[in-house]
């Protein structure tokens, strides 16, 4: 007989499997290896986390206590999913186009970004799956005890709380680890997605096993096991019509409205394409799960002792007949149907919670300067982080303050309904353009309140939370108020009395409030977004750019989504405006782009939030009204295109001052020209004629004073004689007359030498470098490479005001490219000079530092010709210039110039 | 007694260049090389001549001109401006704020000790 | 939704592909219908046999893997689900 130590072995086995499992399988994603991850069949799997423990093990129960009852919480799921072409298309669309991160978020996105609205949500869904994830604990220590109890070799039964305790915190870790990996919350969890497909196909050999063993072992084979059903207590069909109709509509309900069905559909969805095979193949899943449920229940009541628990017939009937191994199996399979749920549930409302809850209070709290200065990324994986510890411990909590003794499938169905009250305002928001913030909210308020007085706190049993009065006769002595006959409807099953109520109330408030209350204008473009999304997947309510400012979105935009992804999405943009550089013009396609780029981060109403706290007052572009097209946007049309003209020529203008202002900046430059190269000769000029004189007419002068005035007017000349190369470089340079005379040679060489060349480092001006980030091999014009560096790192030691300047230099590689940023610790360089600063003899204010202004356009065209660019890159520490070489290692020697 | 002349200027060189001239010739010369305080140098050395350059680290000559003559104590004392920039609207702007006289560089060193002599004689 | 005049007779693929998603949107009407027949059967008043759970069983797993094989062959001939369903000829 296989002892309990067998059993725990086996289970931490399998669990290090699955960490294994998930590792290799975010290894391979990260890779972009691995296609095979994102296969229909892998999504299909992954909507298994319906069928929980209470599934599990509570169906059989179910089965011996109301007969067929049971199959409506399968049948329900599968009506949905064969009618996907109604809802589930639409809905992984406008997920997928609007990078939807959770359920709260669709509802909150849909009514007009609305965080009261996702704020509501999330609570809801926490109160509604903190139950769940208590009976998946309950479930698993339950069947650990069983499996216990009938093992003659302990003599000891383990303490449940500790049995529960270990597997919550064993889950938390699990989902820290594989479920926050990546702040996107859009993007896709593949080691999760995997373990949880892996322990569907566990879970369901494991039942077919039990079956199996059930019908030909111990029912001795299908004829005489459909024998021993009609001889069984559930022999005969006697259904509540209402319950059969009631549940069924609740589980499809629920189906669509779980948050962690949520995230397994819509969220994780790699293709929409999967939809097509999940639509047929999961409905087959459940049709399997649910096979042999009755034979199991039916002769788990005729063999096993009276007063067994019919809930864990699936691990007693092979316990009671010695095959350990298959008990085993079973016990396997519960415990995979019981993680795989707290798991993505755990996901799904910390998304939700620290989406929702936790980024807008900090948001608030530290004012307009959080996005600016704080690191929002690692807010938001810690606020994640916390939140799934959290949302276990909650769990683990409500396990144990109700001490599990409710029969398994009553919680569920609370559940169920609870999250049911989502339904209305998530299909109005589909199919009804006019369903407004106002009435989901009001919608939703009255639904939970009803669930809660009708259905929630009932559960607890009478007198628990609501006193036996209020039972018998109603809150305040109200008849009608009676929470298990409300208005008087007596005589029906509680569960469907409140499920009726709670779902008609709701609907009817959510449509009557949305149609007397008019929307917002964001809210109706959103509509209008959802609804058609099929007609167009493309404007959402955009920025009015105007005012934004591109510096400040992108030091934010670093902050939420990190450095190199932010400065490739500013950069793209930037190209697709035609503009060079990082900062784009903020035009409203633009900030629309970035902020669903963020939402995927923090959320649609937090990323809406963050732009708007940069760029000013949120307003609806008119591009975006035209393509809302319904009546009342027809007759505004007129005035739209007007006022579409009037942004249009605004934005026209303000790009035309820019580039006036830019050739008057330019002119002023080149009028400068004269009087900068004038002063530039004239200076050194100066002391040469005022010394040679004083050589030429004073008398006395010993020979000390000679040789010093000698040596002024050599160092003078040297100077003249260097600005002249300087401007025959740049003017050999410019006319494309260089010879490059291409070597190989080491990064960290050329850094070597520019550093020396440029007075090295030293406590006052201090150089940190990446030596091990230089290792990298160069084939260019060396000499010509260094000439740039050289003047960047003189430059910073000019110009670098901090108290105790210092230079980072950190080369790193993207894509093919060699990149190396430099990085001072100053004050760095106005928006305003920025963009001229590459230009002949700009230098910043009128700051004298010798130097006639000529380096940057000297690098600017060096650059140029090794292929390379050199750029400003806005929004660092101080003035940061970042040298671009294409990937020049690779270049043959004998390119020529 | 020696006349005072006080010279603002940034260019080291040039700084040595004058000092010598017009020490050789009898002045007493003291030299302030930056923009920003260039005004409470001028109270400091009650000089008898200012020798000024346009192009100062932190401020312009002109400025720093404004207010020597905006200040009654020596809204009379010659100054001398000195320009690297050899442009026809310097001059102007020169004589505009106030300027005794104005020189481009280079000069020669005859030419400062004839314009400096003849303005504190004048 | 503006409709304009699409051309009389469609191409014999799309018109296939239009038949298929109209099945796919009665497909689970005629689930919802299936699944509850059953309860026609439940009345034990006119003194007849009860309906016994082993033929609901039957009825309900049979009607279950008709409707699995129909999505089935539904969704492999509703090829390209990025066209939209209503997309007239433009």
């Amino acid at each position: 007989m296989a002892t309990l130590n067998v059993l725990i072995l086996v289970c931490l086995l399998y669990v290090v499997f699955l960490f294994a499992i998930a590792f290799a399988a975010d290894r391979a994603a990260r890779r972009g290896r691995g296609t095979w991850l994102r296969s229909p069949v892998i999504y299909t799997l992954s909507l298994s986390i319906y069928c929980t423990a209470w599934t599990f093990y509570g169906a059989v129960g179910s089965a011996a206590r109301s007969g067929l009852e049971y199959l409506t919480i399968y049948l329900g799921p599968t009506l949905v999913m064969i009618g996907w072409w109604w809802t589930l298309r639409k809905m992984v669309r406008v997920g997928r186009s609007q990078r939807i991160t959770s359920v709260a978020d669709l509802i909150s996105s849909r009514y007009g970004k609305s965080n009261l609205l996702a704020v509501f949500v999330t609570v809801l869904a926490v109160i509604g799956t903190t139950p769940y994830i208590a009976l998946q604990l309950q479930s698993v220590t339950l069947s650990f005890a069983t499996f216990a109890a009938s093992d003659p070799t302990t003599t000891d039964l383990p303490n449940q709380q500790a049995t529960a305790l270990w597997v919550a915190l064993g889950l938390a870790v699990f989902t820290i680890l594989f479920g926050t990996r990546n702040l996107d919350a859009n993007e896709r969890h593949h080691g999760v997605v995997m373990a949880i497909a892996l322990e569907a196909v566990v879970k369901l050999a494991a039942l077919l096993a039990v079956g199996v063993f059930v019908v030909w072992g111990l029912g001795g084979g299908i004829g005489a096991t459909l024998d021993r059903i009609d001889a069984s207590p559930i022999s005969t069909w006697e259904q509540s019509g209402s319950r059969w109709v009631g549940l069924t509509m609740l589980s499809a309900a629920a189906f669509l409205c779980l948050p962690r069905m949520f995230q397994v559909m819509v969220v994780e969805n790699e293709d929409e394409g999967h939809l097509r095979t999940a639509a047929w193949a999961f409905p087959g899943y459940l049709m399997l799960m649910s096979l042999f449920v009755v034979p199991i229940a039916a002769v788990g009541l005729d063999v096993l002792p009276e007063g067994a628990n019919p809930d864990l017939f699936v691990l007693t009937l092979p316990l009671q007949e010695g095959r350990d191994w298959l008990a085993i199996l079973s016990f396997i399979g519960g415990f995979s149907s019981a993680t795989s749920m707290v798991i993505v549930a755990a996901i799904a409302l910390s998304t939700m919670v620290s989406n929702h809850v936790v980024m807008p209070v900090w948001l608030h709290m530290s004012g307009g300067t959080a996005v600016m200065s704080g690191d929002v990324r690692n807010v938001a994986l810690l606020a994640r982080r916390l939140s799934i510890g959290g949302i276990v411990l909650l769990g683990y909590l409500y396990f144990r303050l109700s001490g599990g003794g409710t029969a398994l499938a009553a919680i569920g169905l609370v559940s169920f309904a609870g999250v049911a009250q989502f339904l209305p305002a998530l299909m109005g928001g589909l199919f009804w353009r006019a369903a407004n913030r106002t009435g989901a909210l009001a919608g939703l308020g009255v639904g939970f309140l009803v669930w809660l007085y009708c259905l929630f706190l009932p559960s607890f049993g009478p007198s628990a939370i609501l006193p036996q009065s209020v039972f018998d006769h109603g809150l305040f002595g109200q008849g009608w108020l009676r929470p298990q006959a409300l208005f008087g409807a007596e005589g029906m099953d509680p569960l469907v009395h409140a499920v009726m109520w709670s779902m008609l109330l709701n609907t009817v408030v959510f449509v009557l409030v949305s149609l007397i209350s008019f929307p917002r204008p964001v809210e109706r473009l959103q509509g209008a977004q959802f609804v058609n999304v099929f007609e167009h997947s493309g404007t959402t309510p955009g920025w009015s750019g105007g005012l934004a400012r591109s510096e400040d979105l992108m030091i934010m935009s670093q902050r939420i989504m990190g450095a190199r992804e932010a400065q490739a999405l500013f950069a793209a943009a930037a190209r697709n405006q035609g503009l060079g550089g990082y900062l784009p013009e903020p035009t409203p396609d633009f900030l629309q782009e970035l902020e669903r780029a963020l939402s995927g981060s923090v959320g649609a109403a937090t990323a809406h939030a963050m732009i708007s706290q940069i760029v000013g007052g949120a307003t609806v572009s008119v591009e975006d009204l035209l393509a809302v097209a319904d009546e009342t946007a027809q007759i505004m049309e007129y005035s739209s295109r007007l006022e579409a003209k009037t942004q249009e020529q605004e934005r026209t203008a303000r790009q035309l001052r820019e580039a006036n202002r830019k050739l008057t900046q330019l002119s002023v430059q080149k009028d400068a020209f004269l009087s900068q190269i004038s002063h530039e000769l004239r200076t050194p000029m100066t002391s040469i004629r005022a010394f040679s004189e004083i050589l030429r007419d004073s008398d006395g002068l010993d020979g000390a004073e000679k040789s010093k005035y000698a040596a002024i007017i050599h160092d003078e000349a040297i100077r003249l004689t260097r600005l002249l190369d300087d401007l025959l470089d740049l003017s050999v340079l410019e006319n494309g007359q260089v010879v490059l005379n291409r070597q190989s040679g080491r990064l960290s060489d050329l850094l070597d030498r520019a550093v020396a060349a440029a007075g090295g480092s030293s406590g006052d001006f201090e150089i940190v470098r990446d030596r091990s980030a230089e290792d990298v091999m160069l084939m260019t014009d060396l000499d010509r490479l260094a000439q740039v560096f050289i003047n960047l790192i003189s430059n910073a030691r000019k110009y670098c005001d901090a108290e105790r300047p210092a230079l980072s230099i950190r080369p790193k590689r993207e894509g093919g490219d060699v990149v190396i940023d430099f990085v001072d610790n100053g004050s760095g360089i106005p928006t305003d000079q920025q963009s001229v600063i590459f230009e002949k003899f700009s230098r910043i204010g009128e700051t004298k530092a010798g130097g006639a202004g000529l380096g940057l356009a000297i690098c600017r065209e060096i650059m140029a010709r090794l292929g390379g660019t050199i750029a400003y890159l806005p929004g660092q520490s101080g003035a940061a210039f970042r040298v671009t070489l294409p990937d020049v290692a690779a270049t043959p020697r004998s390119v020529p110039a | 007694m020696e006349k005072r002349v006080l010279l603002i200027e940034d260019e080291p060189n040039i700084i040595e260049a004058i000092s010598f001239i017009l020490s050789r010739d009898g002045w007493d010369v003291k030299t302030h090389s930056n923009g920003h305080d260039a005004m409470e140098a001028v109270r400091g050395r009650q000089p008898d001549l200012v020798i000024l350059d346009v192009m100062l680290p932190g401020r312009s000559g002109f400025d720093i001109l404004q207010d020597i003559r905006s200040d009654a104590e020596f809204a009379s004392v010659p100054v001398l401006m000195l320009t690297a920039r050899g442009q026809e609207k310097d001059r102007e702007m020169a004589e505009r704020s106030g300027a005794s006289r104005y020189m481009t560089k280079p000069f020669s060193n005859a030419e400062v000790l004839d314009a400096v002599r003849s303005m504190v004689a004048s | 939704m503006s409709r304009e005049p699409g051309p009389v007779f469609l191409e014999r693929r799309t018109y296939r592909r239009r038949r298929m998603a109209d099945a796919a949107r009665l497909l689970p009407v005629i689930g919802a219908v299936l699944f509850m027949l059953p309860l026609l059967w439940l009345d034990p008043s006119d003194g007849q046999p009860q309906t016994s759970t082993t033929a609901v069983m039957f009825f309900v797993f049979g009607a279950w893997i008709v409707l699995v094989a129909v999505a089935a062959a539904i969704s492999r001939n509703l090829s390209d689900p990025q066209d939209p369903p209503s997309s007239g000829g433009r």
